[in-house]
């Protein structure tokens, strides 16, 4: 096997592989959370991508961003999770279908 | 060396991903999802954000999905999805369109920006001094830069997450009387 | 006294608004002296208008009196409400408010004890101060407001006994041929404003005379209006092919047939073709041509219609039809002053004929067949010698009123071409005929009226001791001879230039209407000047002719009468037309409708339901779903991308 080192690109790659099934899961679950899992996986893609392009271009920035979204994605969930609690409580066996009151 | 571990941690993430999308069981799912962050925290090693790692651990895989799962045991909404069944007859084509669409777009920019000149990043003295430092520069670095080029934005999330605890307090209790309760529409 | 002009019009309408308010109490016969003495007020400040513009010079006879501004059309343009007094206009004012007065004098003894006695005259001043303004108007659309006046007035009148079925068939009928006209004369006035900026009848003219210089007039143009103003003629001077409401028009009370249908509605289509005289001269030579034509054909038609008409007053309605004929004979041939001049004596003889008419049939208690009529003439004395002078100034006998219009018109017929004079030749021989058939079967010959009501007296109706025809009260004879005088003399005002005729005397209306007409008047060529007085000669002949011919038919009865039923049925055109619109134009009005229901309605039916559909559909989008709205997020995003990659070329 020819050692050959993975540059920017197929980490740049991979993380648009990871965007994309993030956004496929987001538009066919039902579940609340596993939606919110996914969306999950979407802003993990976009970590590694600013930390793969961070390191190519030298600079720390692209690091300290990945900071701040892990704590604005945990901020997120928090608040989401909370909203999710509330609905289904009332309704245990919801799913994202059945809360359509906006329907116009 | 460098390739391997990539190429492992690559089939972790896609492999729990695709578990996120297609395991039925939200619990499943919930542990899929820690495949992909830990792969995730993998390749932030190889590429020498040894920090970023560790936050990707303690946070994400080991914070918020304890949260999901959290919320799903006290719910008690663990049953498994019907997947074979779709309302919108149109959702799934326009998914996989979108999905391969964004897929091929973002490729298609990602591969034509190979050659693309790298700019000449001018970082603040205290960063440059911290990353030529041989111990632990990263962690050093990050936090010369977080502290003192961004100490703002750092203020703010600290904020954020303040309110966010509040909100979800809020939220989340059961209602008392004198709460304003909109009833929910029936069907 | 030119500045009362405006006063001419207003009179008849101030008496139309008194009767409006007063009229029942005034009552019969007040209301009748008040209206005739508000039209004879105007013929008084007519004739010091006259006076006042014969005073002046023939270049300064062209008084305009602007009352206020009508219609304004911005950058200074504005259609005024304005009235012009000049030779043309103050000889048709004379003769409208002149037998006017006479016809609403007359009515008064005609319409005693109707019931709606007070209404009549109401609409026959509204009738008179819309003709004057249709006569009086500066401008083609004061013209207009006074021809659909008249129009309307036409309506009222005629069917003024309206309970009567055929009467109120017969006033929509008029109305609905008139409107067919009235879009010619719409039609040109679109093309005069469009042509040149006015609806004036001098900036009209002027341009007409300016022709082929930059702002004058297209010759293609001009064309289109004269052609469209006689279209809109044909239907008010019922003309072929829109004649068909006149003989039905005689269903009104006869003043109405005399006023309106005689002497002045329908001549308004000979004036405005006159007025318009420039525009009909420099059209292309067709136009001249299709009016003579048509008003040829009308003549001769009308008057073989009128051979076989045995009630008396329909018989007088082809004979106008026939005589305005003439009138358009003379306007294609370009003898405006001919035409002019023939339909004064004709307001004049075809008014006294009217009136002498509805004179007998006031006498003869309402009957009008003249088969049940004869042998009058000993019993009503003074219509019936009213009446001779007025048959023998419409059959053309010298020195009568109708000889010299009529020879003035067939000479210049002669001029325009042989076929035409002929044409109107054939139209004299069986006018006297017909008016001589007509004398005799009604004042002459066997009183038809006896046996008729002999029969009757054994049912115990009026027998045929109480029902004798007599004399009409003095209020309708007075105007008679007033009109037989005038048909006497009528020809005084344009004698033709024979040696043996004063110099002085010799075409006095020409030199007063030739500020008006000098410009579009056909000048007669010298060979027809020469043959004038063999051509004379000719039609005075042809004029003994056809009286000779009907004292032989129907006085001696030495010949069979020739009264085909086809003729007593108008050539079947009115059965056609009414076919016609029954059947295949029923359709197409039917089709009309539908398309304005259907497409029309349609269209604008349909775009409200096409918003309401699509927005329907659309709605469709909003479906309250988080998962839609995340596939159309996640679409509009692959959209961006694409844009941004594939067209904007960041590859």
């Amino acid at each position: 096997m020819i050692a050959v080192a993975p540059t920017t690109t197929w980490y740049l790659l991979l993380s648009a592989l990871l965007f994309s099934i993030g956004v496929i899961g987001v538009m066919v679950r039902r579940n609340p959370l596993v939606l919110f899992m996914c969306i999950e996986l979407m802003l993990n893609a976009v970590n590694l991508s600013f930390v793969a392009l961070a390191r190519r271009m030298g600079d720390i920035g692209g690091q300290s961003t990945v900071f701040f979204v892990m704590v604005v994605a945990a901020a997120e969930v928090v608040v989401g999770l909370g909203i999710v609690v509330a609905i289904l409580r009332r309704k245990p066996n919801a799913t994202t279908d059945d809360m359509a009151e906006l329907k116009g | 060396m460098e390739l391997f571990v990539f190429v492992v941690a690559s089939a972790m993430i896609l492999g729990g991903a695709l578990g996120v999308v297609l395991r039925s069981h939200p619990v499943h799912a919930a542990l899929s999802l820690v495949l992909t962050l830990f792969g995730i925290a993998v390749l932030f090693v190889s590429m020498e954000a040894h920090f970023l790692a560790a936050v990707q651990v303690i946070v994400y895989a080991g914070a918020i999905v304890v949260l999901f799962l959290f919320v799903i045991m006290l719910l008690g909404v663990d049953n498994a999805e019907d997947l074979r069944v779709e309302p919108f007859k149109v959702q799934r084509p326009v998914a996989a369109v979108v999905g391969a669409g964004l897929l091929t777009m973002i490729g298609l920019a990602i591969i034509a920006s190979r050659k693309a000149p790298v700019p000449v990043v001018t970082q603040s003295q205290a960063v440059q001094d911290a990353l030529l430092d041989p111990h632990d520069s990263n962690i050093k670095a990050l936090a010369r830069d977080v502290f003192s080029d961004h100490v703002l934005a750092f203020e703010l999330t600290s904020v954020l997450l303040v309110i966010a605890v509040v909100a979800t307090v809020m939220l989340a209790r059961k209602p008392r009387k004198g709460d304003f309760v909109v009833e929910a529409a029936t069907k | 006294m030119l500045d009362l002009v405006w006063l001419i019009p207003a009179l008849p309408l101030a008496g139309f608004l008194c009767i409006l308010l007063f009229g029942r109490k005034l009552g019969d016969p007040k209301a009748g002296y008040f209206a005739s003495a508000m039209v004879g007020a105007s013929f008084l400040v007519t004739v010091g208008v006259f006076l006042d513009l014969l005073s002046k010079t023939a270049e300064e006879r062209h008084h305009v009196q602007t009352l206020f501004q009508w219609v304004p059309l911005g950058n200074s343009f504005s259609i005024d409400l304005a009235f012009l007094a000049d030779p043309l206009s103050l000889t048709m004012c004379l003769f409208v408010t002149g037998i006017g007065s006479l016809i609403h004098l007359y009515a008064v003894g005609y319409m005693h004890g109707d019931s709606r006695f007070s209404k009549f005259f109401l609409y026959l001043n509204l009738f008179a101060f819309s003709m004057l303004m249709l006569v009086l108007g500066s401008n083609m659309l004061v013209t207009f407001l006074g021809w659909e006046g008249v129009g309307t007035c036409s309506y009222l009148l005629i069917s003024f006994w309206h309970e009567r079925e055929s009467a109120a068939t017969a006033g929509k009928k008029a109305f609905v041929t008139n409107r067919v006209g009235d879009w010619g004369f719409m039609m040109a006035m679109f093309f005069t404003f469009w042509a040149v900026g006015s609806l004036d009848y001098s900036v009209l003219n002027h341009a007409a005379e300016s022709v082929g210089v930059a702002g004058g007039l297209a010759q293609s143009t001009a064309t289109a209006i004269a052609l469209f103003c006689f279209i809109g003629a044909c239907g008010k001077s019922a003309q072929l092919p829109l004649y068909l409401w006149l003989p039905d028009a005689m269903e009104g009370p006869t003043p109405v047939s005399a006023l309106i249908h005689a002497a002045t509605m329908v001549t308004a289509g000979v004036y405005l073709m006159v007025r318009i005289n420039p525009v009909l001269s420099v059209s292309s030579g067709y136009a001249g041509w299709i009016i003579a034509g048509v008003g040829a054909a009308t003549a001769l038609y009308a008057a073989t219609v009128a051979v076989a008409q045995n009630d008396i007053k329909k018989v007088l309605a082809y004979s106008t039809v026939s005589q305005l004929g003439y009138m358009f004979l003379a306007v294609g041939s370009g003898a405006y002053v001919a035409a002019i001049f023939h339909m004064v004596t004709h307001a004049f003889f075809k008014a006294l004929l009217f009136l002498g008419s509805g004179s007998v049939i006031h006498g003869m208690h309402h009957e009008q067949d003249m088969r049940k009529m004869g042998a009058l003439r000993v019993l009503m004395p003074i219509t019936a010698g009213t009446f001779i002078i007025g048959w023998l100034a419409i059959a053309g006998v010298p020195p009568f009123a109708g000889f010299w219009s009529k020879d003035e018109i067939l000479l210049f017929a002669y001029d325009k071409s042989p076929i035409l004079y002929v044409v109107g030749l054939a139209t004299a021989l069986l006018t006297a005929y017909y008016m001589t058939r007509q004398v005799i079967m009604v004042f002459f010959g066997k009183a038809e009226w006896k046996d008729a009501h002999e029969e009757h007296g054994a049912h115990g109706d009026l027998t045929a001791r109480d029902f004798t025809p007599h004399e009409s009260p003095r209020t309708m004879v007075a105007p008679l001879v007033v009109l037989a005088g005038l048909s006497i003399v009528g020809g005084l005002i344009q004698l033709p230039s024979w040696g043996w005729i004063p110099h002085g005397l010799q075409h006095k209306l020409e030199g007063w209407l030739e500020p008006v007409v000098e410009f579009g008047e056909h000048p007669l060529s010298a060979g027809a000047h020469d043959l004038s007085g063999i051509l004379a000669l000719v039609a005075i002949a042809i004029a003994l002719a056809g009286i000779a011919a009907a004292i032989m038919v129907y006085a001696k009865h030495k010949a069979k009468p020739i009264e085909p039923q086809i003729l007593a049925d108008a050539w079947g055109y009115d059965r056609a037309v009414s076919n016609f619109m029954g059947g295949p134009g029923r359709k197409a009005f039917d089709g009309v409708a539908w398309a304005d229901a259907h497409v029309v309605d349609g269209a604008v039916n349909g775009v409200g339901e096409l918003v309401r559909g699509s927005a329907g559909q659309v709605r469709k989008l909003q479906s309250g779903n988080v998962r839609n709205y995340a596939a159309a997020v996640g679409a509009g995003v692959v959209l961006l991308l694409v844009w941004f990659v594939v067209v904007r070329g960041i590859l």
